[in-house]
């Protein structure tokens, strides 16, 4: 829960947010300043970018393109875009960045997406529907899967649709908690696996006995009821149910400053 | 050694119908040119592999030249889905598609153990996810020291591997930096090697982080200005991000992609 309800110290804006903004504001504040991130692309690379450009200024990117330590001035639009060598400590080999940077638990937080997440935090961006005849093809593991099982932990950032927060995944490209607490355990996995998920509605966070994902945060101006119309099983809510701070105008206008690599182009 | 010749007669004596091939790249460097000249060459029943099959990868599956892909990201990076690669696995167009589908630590040690001359490699990995259920080439070993159980993945060995490199001198010793990706790793493991390359210069001064590939370890240096292009070539020229933006279209129609392919053939 840390960062998603830090007091803002400046007043409120007076202009309006989206909702994919409040989400990308509170995933950034869950980082913390000095943390090594290992940064999928999309949302968890525009919130780990604002991150660094708001509190967390040492916040330790690294791309699965072998990018370690990475400070591009623009978003990258794909992994392995060139801003992210040009900014980087150090560029390594893809086996490198894997075996000797993820497998052994250096890195404190893997920060994914995905196209379905489900009650016990298992992520598929695999195919939607039966693998071999799938409704959906989707473009698959990437570097997810472990780092979903090496980093310390894992935050995931997606955005809350009734399609995507599912009972059960079609296919699990990563695993969250498996079928409940003691899975990852059994199955070896050395982090801690997802302790928390942002989404354009909330924060979900698993709870401590039965490794659900329950809601302990709804963002400014967000109804429970909202939230349990987009999620496909019957939503626990923490007793200790917060509230996101609304984003400052620092916040809000760092994010929309932040552009993307050749956009503006075709 | 490496041959310095044309890119078309490099491929036409590299790469053979039914080949495994990889083109490899990621994001940096990929070998477009290498890859639309086995388009032009009309090579067939090919098993493409590579880690990030993108937009090359789409071509080469709605040009008919794959009969399986062997990957562990397929898309468009920051735009979508490959709706060639789609095509193909839904419906068999132009050729049915088989795939065998694995992660990136496990794809990027496969290529290790085939570099290494290993039948295979250890990693940590897989473990509850629903790929091996799908995928024979991923399995489980126990460590003979400790008893823990941990996965392990069959060497690749593509009987090609092509990448794109910025520059190689006149003996075909070949230098690449940047983001050098799994590129030393494909070539090493491959059986066949094609490097296509910026320029040929007379020395190759050294350059920080860069990747040295002897030219004795590799079969043929061709020179393609461009050669990456629409992605890019670190110290020569970017990524044209629009590009890859105005694929998605290009892609989504059978007919729009057959135009296209058509004034790449048309190109030669």
């Amino acid at each position: 829960m840390t960062g998603t309800t830090d007091p803002v110290t400046e007043s409120e804006p007076t202009t309006r947010w989206s909702a994919d903004e409040m989400m990308s504001i509170a995933a950034a504040r869950s980082l913390r300043d000095g943390q090594a991130c290992f940064v999928g692309i999309g949302l968890p690379s525009t919130a780990a970018n604002l991150a660094r450009r708001l509190h967390a200024p040492h916040l330790v990117l690294i791309y699965e393109s072998g990018t370690l330590d990475t400070r591009p001035d623009e978003l990258p639009l794909s992994i392995g875009d060139g801003i992210l060598a040009e900014s980087a400590l150090s560029v390594v080999s893809v086996p490198e960045i894997f075996n000797y940077w993820l497998q052994p638990g250096r890195i404190d937080i893997g920060f994914l997406s995905g196209a379905q997440i489900d009650r016990f935090a298992n992520i598929n961006t695999t195919v939607i529907g039966e693998y071999d005849e799938p409704a959906v093809r989707l473009p698959g593991s990437g570097g997810a899967p472990e780092i979903a099982a090496s980093c310390r932990e894992v935050i995931v950032v997606m955005r809350h649709r009734m399609r995507a927060f599912v009972e059960q995944v079609d296919f699990v490209t990563s695993v969250g908690h498996g079928s409940g607490p003691l899975d990852r355990q059994i199955l070896g996995l050395r982090g801690a696996g997802p302790v928390r998920v942002i989404t354009d509605l909330g924060v979900l966070e698993p709870d401590p006995d039965t490794s659900e994902l329950v809601l302990t945060a709804l963002h400014h101006g967000v109804t429970v009821e909202q939230v349990r119309a987009e999620t496909g099983w019957p939503l626990e809510v923490s007793a200790d149910l917060m509230i996101t701070a609304a984003p400052s105008t620092t916040e809000l206008e760092t994010l929309r400053s932040m552009r993307t690599v050749g956009s503006g182009e075709s | 050694m490496a041959k310095i010749v044309s890119l078309p007669q490099a491929v036409s004596e590299l790469v053979h119908d039914g080949d495994t091939v990889a083109l490899e790249g990621f994001t940096h460097l990929i070998p477009f040119a290498a890859g639309h000249e086995i388009i032009r060459q009309g090579r067939r029943g090919l098993t493409l592999v590579r880690m990030t099959p993108d937009l090359i990868y789409d071509q080469l599956i709605g040009a008919g030249c794959a009969a399986k892909l062997v990957f562990s990201w397929g898309g468009n990076p920051g735009v979508g889905s490959l709706h060639r690669m789609r095509d193909a696995l839904a419906t068999g167009w132009p050729a049915p598609l088989e795939i065998e589908e694995h992660s990136h630590a496990g794809m990027a040690n496969r290529y290790v153990a085939g570099a290494s001359g290993l039948p295979f490699a250890v990693l940590r990995g897989y473990a509850g996810t629903d790929l091996p259920l799908h995928t024979s080439t991923i399995s489980t070993v126990e460590c003979p020291f400790t008893g823990e159980r941990l996965a392990a993945v069959a060497a690749l060995n593509p009987d090609v591997t092509v990448v794109h490199a910025q520059r190689a001198d006149r003996a075909g010793n070949v230098q690449l930096w940047g983001i050098t990706g799994v590129q030393k790793e494909a070539v090493l493991a491959a059986r066949r090697s094609l490097v296509t390359v910026e320029e040929i210069v007379d020395e190759l001064t050294p350059v920080p982080g860069a990747v040295v590939l002897p030219g004795w370890v590799l079969d043929a240096v061709a020179v393609a200005p461009r050669g990456a292009a629409p992605s890019y070539a670190h110290g020569y020229y970017d990524r044209d991000n629009a590009a890859y933006r105005r694929w998605d279209a290009i892609s989504r129609d059978r007919e729009a992609f057959t135009r296209w392919l058509t004034t790449l053939e048309e190109a030669a």
